[in-house]
């Protein structure tokens, strides 16, 4: 499973995940509460600078993840194009890109166990609630190794439908596949409590 | 024990494989993806509280850079838009189908699960994702239901009517695997 971490070494890499977190949940903040035109393309300016210092290729790199956005841009475009308000639409369309852009940025030049170590000692309050910290890394661990596992068995499946039917597989697929979810989960459980549990080591 | 934690792991492996088994399409010609309707069946599988739980840990995932949403996208930037209503609402989504199959204990499973899903999966997402995207953009409730709502409502009803026919589907192959309604 490929991750969005970028392997292009930017400076931002070396700057640990906490600060970077807490930079992006003020710049969410204060993007979130201008609204004037001038504010928000100059925030988008300076974004665009951030991604320019590292390279050129970094910067392309950047601009691709942004591109998914451009149904959304599509709508609100519509939107304003028929209630004739083109500034708000602006507004609303740079705001977008320049939030999404911030937190891009922070995804993609921080490793992804570095993020797990942040949400463990985020998480570490609800251990009262009961979530141990080993609860949701065993669970993380699970979701990564049979995630594909099961986009395999759905190909499979996809696979075997198109060998007895001209038709394309249809929602029908997915009952067989989540039965399969369901087996290989009750298997799994038993392995785990086999081996003495997932309180085993109790941290 | 043990098994809840495997079964809200592997529920949230099965949305985002949901969202990821190339040539799979719900209706020929139309490309909506299945991801959302994994959401609706956490909800009418496992009940609300693994349900709920199993969405957490997908966005969990998503969040922490996994190119798990249709369409390839992730990262901490998905929850940049103003659309993002639609995430934070996922586990309430869940939580709410679950919560409808739990307490409606009819026998007939499509339509309890049907209703679940639309009730749990429409409507307390919307509930979410349209005030949301009011605030995001400071916009009134017209612009909201037009950009927000009006994109997605076709292609969530259908989902909501097939989750309650796969949801009766798993019930007959596997009476137990519905934890709902245990």
């Amino acid at each position: 499973m490929l991750s969005l971490t970028s392997p292009i070494k930017t400076g931002f890499h070396s700057v640990p995940v906490g600060p970077k977190f807490a930079s992006l949940m003020i710049a969410s903040i204060v993007l979130f509460i201008n609204n004037t035109l001038t504010f928000q393309a100059l925030a988008f300016g300076f974004v665009l600078g951030l991604y320019l210092w590292p390279g050129t290729a970094f910067f392309s790199v950047g601009l691709k993840m942004l591109w998914p956005l451009w149904p959304f841009v599509l709508i609100v475009f519509l939107w304003h194009l028929f209630t004739q308000d083109t500034v708000a639409g602006v507004v609303i369309v740079l705001r977008m890109f320049s939030a999404v852009a911030v937190a891009n940025l922070v995804t993609m030049t921080s490793r992804m166990d570095d993020l797990i170590g942040l949400v463990t000692w985020a998480a570490t309050p609800l251990r009262r609630v009961g979530l141990k910290p080993r609860i949701l890394a065993v669970s993380i661990a699970l979701f990564i190794r049979f995630l594909p596992v099961l986009i395999e068995k759905g190909a499979f499946l996809v696979e075997s439908w198109r060998s007895r039917s001209t038709k394309r597989a249809s929602w029908r697929v997915v009952v067989p596949m989540a039965l399969l979810a369901l087996d290989d989960a009750e298997t799994v459980a038993e392995a785990l409590r086999a081996r003495g549990g997932v309180d085993l080591v109790d941290d | 024990m043990e098994k809840n934690i495997v079964i809200i792991a592997l529920f949230a492996a099965l949305i985002a494989a949901l969202g990821l088994v190339p040539k799979f399409t719900l209706v020929s010609g139309i490309p909506i993806t299945a991801q959302s309707m994994g959401i609706m069946l956490c909800g009418t599988v496992l009940g609300s509280r693994r349900g709920g739980l199993a969405v957490l840990l997908f966005l969990l995932l998503v969040a922490l850079g996994l190119p798990l949403l249709a369409g390839g996208r992730g990262g901490l930037g998905v929850f940049g838009t103003p659309w993002a209503g639609f995430l934070f609402g996922f586990p309430c989504a869940a939580f709410v189908a679950g919560l409808i199959m739990e307490r409606w204990r009819s026998d007939n499973i499509p339509l309890v699960a049907g209703a679940a899903a639309v009730i749990g999966g429409i409507g307390a997402l919307y509930l979410i994702a349209v005030p949301y995207y009011m605030v995001a953009t400071a916009s009134g409730l017209d612009q909201a239901l037009v950009t927000a709502m009006l994109p997605f409502m076709p292609g969530d009803l259908l989902k909501a009517v097939l989750t309650g026919y796969i949801t009766a589907g798993l019930a007959t192959a596997r009476p137990e695997s519905l934890l709902s309604r245990c």
